[in-house]
């Protein structure tokens, strides 16, 4: 579904190149659940933001269940993104001035989604995530577990085929953590290949797969993937 | 994204930056309140000289003696100088049918004495149709009456100030006044408040034109005044009164005929050109709202890095997240643009209680071209902030970096 063929992503630091992604080859299968570890600036989060599309690696080849995405101009990997992936992210960037429900509506919304559509998926996902009583609760209402819950509430909302997490747990104390990993660990066991990046080894270990990377390269990924 | 959605969301972001938002729509509707008000005075002054002119009366045409203009050709032999424009030629312009009303005039500086009082004042010779034509109305008694222009008959009617400074409280209908030595009958008195363009009626004396050719002993008329039967009819009157004044004159043209309306139209475009500047002088305020607007807009898009990467990532294509930032400035502009017509609107209000006299109004154009000039305003100084909004890498921008 996911492949990485040779990818290389660079940038200039100064006068220095930094390869922030190393001549990377993945592949991740639909369903797949991997954890990708590293110390900081081993490449972790510039191979999610290559991964959702964000980053264009600078070589190499990247397939997005069959199509070719490193050539697309923005506009196509922005509807890609929008149908096909999910964000959740370490500071929840929630919009402040939204309710719970229209920040779970905003995907839907920048889709152009007709409202009544909207509005039924919306309550749907706020059912799931038990947040039905605060709908219309502004992020600075809910606390941190909850602001992460919409969060992921908007990640899914379009019902993506790839949920990418960068350190989910990162803002949150240990219980609040561990309610997020095990909502999208159900959203896993629903079919949503899962990728998340994160510090905790206590979160990388819970993955099936887990990925090791030093220096923009893949270090160790176990078990190792049909590659 | 659905136009309702984009301005639910574009209001909803202007609410969520409370004074910023206040801020811009008071520079705004300063803007375009003060190009209405503006124009609205620009347009009042015209509109007065108008009337001023209306009251003058309108389809007219002044004929006076001599020409004002010369023509090439051979010096005259024999010192010629123009004939008189007398009583005769002035009737004669009743043949045409273009002309409604004829009115000779003379006039003349005479003493006017009642009793002991005395005044040097304008003696008008005149007949019953000088008071349609020149739209006077009768206070107490009657016009002029309505006779033969050639026959002189001892009545006289009285401008509203010179009968209160010779008769006082008193009665003057009935009385006799004096001019230099001849005694007239005052048969009316003019309504006060008969001024146009700046010559008071009210200190003068009218009495019937042949009695003042008498009085001045003079044949000569001092001006004719036509009236023309509708405004097209005026250009056909004109050359109608030429031509049988040429006739009358052994074939010289030596009368000289102003259009009221001609005049009219000049001093309507010279006001009306002026109200423009005004209005483009007000104007530059509009500009400057549009560089707040568009500083304004540039710190909203730093502010809201993050959301615009958010957005980004949610596959919000760039020309989504322009429009987005794009549509806040036009609504801004919209907004004090509204709130800009009512500032003016409540002026206008205001200063017509300070100035009842003065028919002060906005003209039409005024308030649609102010509020099209603050949202193109606001869409053009809107482009540079959306369109770096539109650029932001949505990597940086989620990280903060």
């Amino acid at each position: 579904m996911i492949t990485l063929d040779h990818v290389e992503r660079d940038f200039v630091v100064g006068d220095e190149v930094v390869h922030a992604l190393d001549q990377v080859t993945l592949e991740f299968a639909a369903g797949d659940y991997a954890s990708v570890m590293g110390p900081s600036g081993s490449g972790k989060s510039t191979l999610l933001n290559v991964l959702g599309l964000l980053d264009r690696p600078n070589s190499g080849s990247y397939r997005l269940q069959g199509t070719e995405t490193t050539g697309l101009p923005e506009e196509r990997r922005a509807a890609l993104r929008r149908s096909h992936i999910g964000f959740v992210f370490q500071a929840f960037h929630l919009v402040p001035r939204l309710t719970a429900a229209d920040n779970i509506a905003l995907p839907m919304m920048l889709a152009g989604v007709a409202p009544g559509e909207r509005d039924a998926r919306v309550a749907e996902v706020l059912a799931s995530l038990g947040l039905e009583d605060r709908a219309q609760h502004r992020p600075d209402q809910l606390s941190g577990g909850q602001r992460q819950r919409v969060a992921i509430g908007r990640a899914i909302v379009m019902k993506p085929s790839l949920l990418l997490a960068d350190e989910p747990t990162g803002n949150l104390d240990q219980h609040a953590g561990n309610d997020v990993i095990a909502l999208i660990e159900s959203l896993n066991a629903g079919g949503i290949t899962l990728v998340v990046v994160t510090h905790d080894k206590a979160v990388g270990r819970r993955a099936p797969r887990h990925i090791r990377m030093v220096d923009g390269r893949i270090d160790k990924d176990s078990p190792h993937a049909h590659a | 994204m659905r136009t309702p959605d984009l301005l639910r969301f574009a209001s909803q972001s202007l609410a969520g930056a409370r004074n910023r938002t206040l801020l811009m729509l008071l520079a705004m509707s300063i803007g375009v309140a003060s190009v209405v008000v503006l124009t609205a005075l620009g347009e009042g002054a015209r509109r007065y000289v108008v009337n001023e002119f209306a009251s003058l009366g309108t389809h007219l045409l002044i004929m006076l003696p001599g020409r004002s203009e010369t023509t090439g050709g051979a010096p005259p032999l024999f010192g010629e100088t123009p004939r008189d424009l007398t009583l005769g030629d002035a009737l004669a312009l009743l043949r045409e049918r273009s002309i409604a009303r004829v009115a000779p005039l003379t006039a003349g500086n005479a003493p006017v004495s009642y009793g002991s009082r005395e005044r040097e004042v304008t003696v008008i010779g005149a007949t019953d149709e000088f008071f349609p034509i020149r739209h006077l109305t009768i206070g107490s008694g009657r016009a002029l009456p309505d006779i033969d222009p050639e026959r002189a008959v001892n009545v006289a009617v009285l401008g509203s100030g010179l009968r209160r400074e010779l008769f006082g409280n008193r009665r003057a209908l009935g009385e006799w006044v004096r001019i230099n030595d001849r005694r007239f009958r005052v048969i009316g008195v003019i309504s006060e408040g008969g001024e146009s363009l700046g010559q008071n009626l009210d200190d003068m004396i009218v009495i019937p034109v042949a009695s003042a050719q008498s009085l001045f002993d003079t044949p000569s008329l001092f001006r004719v005044l036509i009236e023309a039967r509708s405004g097209p009819d005026i250009e056909r009157a004109r050359r109608a009164a030429r031509e049988i004044i040429r006739q009358r004159h052994d074939g010289e043209d030596d009368v000289t005929i102003i259009a009221q309306d001609a005049l009219l139209s000049t001093f309507d475009n010279i006001l009306r050109a002026l109200t423009y500047t005004v209005g483009g002088i007000a104007a530059i305020s509009l500009a400057v709202a549009g560089i707040l607007i568009m500083n304004v807009m540039l710190v909203a898009v730093s502010q809201r890095v993050a959301e615009i990467g958010l957005m980004k990532a949610l596959g919000a294509p760039e020309r989504q997240v322009l429009w987005v930032f794009l549509v806040e400035a036009i609504m801004l502009a919209a907004a004090g643009a509204a709130l800009g017509i009512v500032i003016a609107g409540a002026g206008i209000l205001g200063l017509r209680q300070l100035l009842p006299a003065f028919p002060l109004a906005a003209p039409l154009w005024a308030p649609l071209a102010a509020v099209a000039v603050a949202v193109a305003t606001g869409l053009l100084f809107g482009v540079l902030p959306a369109r770096r909004a539109a650029r932001l890498d949505p990597v940086r921008a989620l990280t903060g970096r």
